[in-house]
């Protein structure tokens, strides 16, 4: 009875009775309704949360490179200062080289230039020596003469006034002397 | 008022375990379009859950995500890797749009049978299985022939290579049985079934507790009303579970289908 009633009652509101059987309202509801869900969530909302995503990847990605562009950078400008700063140090122990070996230099020529500076006054006072020597000898040669004349004119009691013949002998006693002193020198050397 | 309703009123004194009346819904009000019932009702409402949750999560997306957009986030990432990816492949993301949409629509809409006052999973009515299966099938024919040709996809389906001759004389008919004819039948059967039976099976446990206790109150029968009524909660629970895993396996399907169509080959 009840059975039947719901069977009525269902014929009256329209269904089929078999649920396997689609009705054709439903299959046009249904297809809108999934057509307005493909269009507006599948067609619009997804692309966007896509997209989104894709530029997210990208941002991260970016960012690690562009960290890892300044921490590259960062070591290169590093390297430079090191390779800067090496210079550097090359170039003032370079100089502090340089200066030394001028310096050496310098006091090397400035020696020399003492020692030139030494001998050519000692040379000088050699040759004034020397000079002085020459002229005491000339000076001592004449008076030694007339000091010898004289002495010998008053041992031998003559007068030796003829001057010609005075010289003659002075000179040839000088000689005489100062082959005797050549002798000696010879023979002492 | 529901059939059900109708013979609770007027059933008599033995208890009646629900039929397939508990289905049958005329339009919302009297005078009403025909077209206007609680299931239509209900579709309507998913579509509008759907679209309005996806609307506040994608429609402003931003690239540090907040709110909403984190959850909707989740399930396209949940959809995107264990659908997409593995059963389409590489070009699987191009079909993310189709699938999220099945998959959320279909899901919303099973979900519904848990829903109080809306209580009826809207895949119990055949149609709304019908309809994304009948698309799904659709595609599937229309990629096969576009990306194999028409002999190419039917010479891949029927005739696979490296089998013993005689074993197509099996197998050629069975392929092409299962492919073309019964695969949008046990697509869109499996999904209503799935929901009928569970929104049956649930609708009889709340009968029996309901009869049992409220109706006819004996002490030998509120036992039976009692384990009505926690079954009723358990199975409820239960349904939930299928409710989600059914359109998980839809879609999941529906991702295999397009897979297959885009790459024969394996």
């Amino acid at each position: 009875m009840s059975k039947l009633l719901a069977a009525a009652v269902a014929a009256e509101e329209g269904g089929h009775g078999n649920p396997l059987l689609p009705h054709a309202s439903e299959l046009v509801f249904g297809s809108i309704a999934f057509a307005i869900v493909l269009i507006l969530v599948g067609w619009k909302l997804v692309p966007q949360i896509q997209k989104t995503l894709a530029e997210r990847t990208e941002a991260i990605e970016g960012g690690l490179k562009r960290a890892e562009a300044a921490q590259e950078e960062a070591k290169e400008t590093l390297e430079a200062y090191k390779r800067q700063l090496a210079e550097a140090r090359h170039d003032a122990a370079r100089l502090r080289e340089e200066a030394k070996e001028q310096g050496a230099q310098i006091i090397a020529e400035m020696r020399e230039q003492a020692q030139e500076e030494a001998r050519r006054i000692i040379e000088a006072a050699h040759a004034q020596i020397e000079a002085d020597r020459q002229q005491a000898l000339q000076q001592l040669r004449a008076e030694i003469g007339a000091l010898a004349v004289e002495l010998a004119g008053r041992v031998v009691g003559e007068s030796l006034q003829d001057s010609a013949r005075q010289s003659r002998v002075v000179d040839r006693f000088l000689e005489e002397l100062e082959e005797r002193a050549r002798t000696q020198e010879r023979i002492s050397s | 008022m529901s059939a059900r309703q109708l013979l609770a009123a007027e059933g008599g004194n033995e208890f009646q375990a629900p039929g397939t009346e508990i289905f049958e819904w005329g339009p919302l009000w009297h005078g009403a379009p025909s077209w206007l019932t609680k299931p239509t009702l209900i579709v309507a409402l998913s579509v509008i859950i759907v679209c309005g949750f996806f609307w506040a999560a994608f429609s402003k997306p931003k690239l540090v995500p907040r709110g909403v957009q984190n959850v909707g986030e989740v399930g396209y990432l949940f959809v995107r890797d264990q659908l997409a990816r593995p059963l389409i492949g590489k070009d699987g993301d191009k079909w993310m749009p189709f699938l999220m949409s099945t998959f959320f629509f279909i899901l919303v809409m099973n979900l519904m049978g848990v829903v109080p006052v809306m209580q009826l999973p809207a895949p119990s009515h055949i149609a709304f299985a019908i309809v994304p299966a009948a698309v799904v099938y659709v595609l599937m024919i229309f990629l096969s022939i576009k990306e194999q040709g028409l002999v190419g996809y039917f010479r891949n389906m029927m005739f696979p290579p490296g089998l013993p001759a005689w074993l197509y004389v099996i197998l050629s008919p069975i392929e092409l049985l299962s492919n073309i004819i019964l695969r949008p039948f046990t697509h869109a059967v499996r999904l209503f079934a799935n929901m009928f039976a569970g929104h049956l099976i649930i609708a009889f446990f709340a009968t029996v507790a309901y009869w049992f206790l409220f109706e006819k109150l004996t002490p030998l029968g509120a036992s039976l009303g009692l384990l009505g009524f926690v079954m009723t909660i358990i199975m409820t629970a239960f349904e939930i579970f299928v409710q989600a895993l059914q359109a998980f396996i839809f879609t999941l399907l529906a991702a295999s289908y397009i897979g297959g169509a885009l790459h024969p080959d394996h």
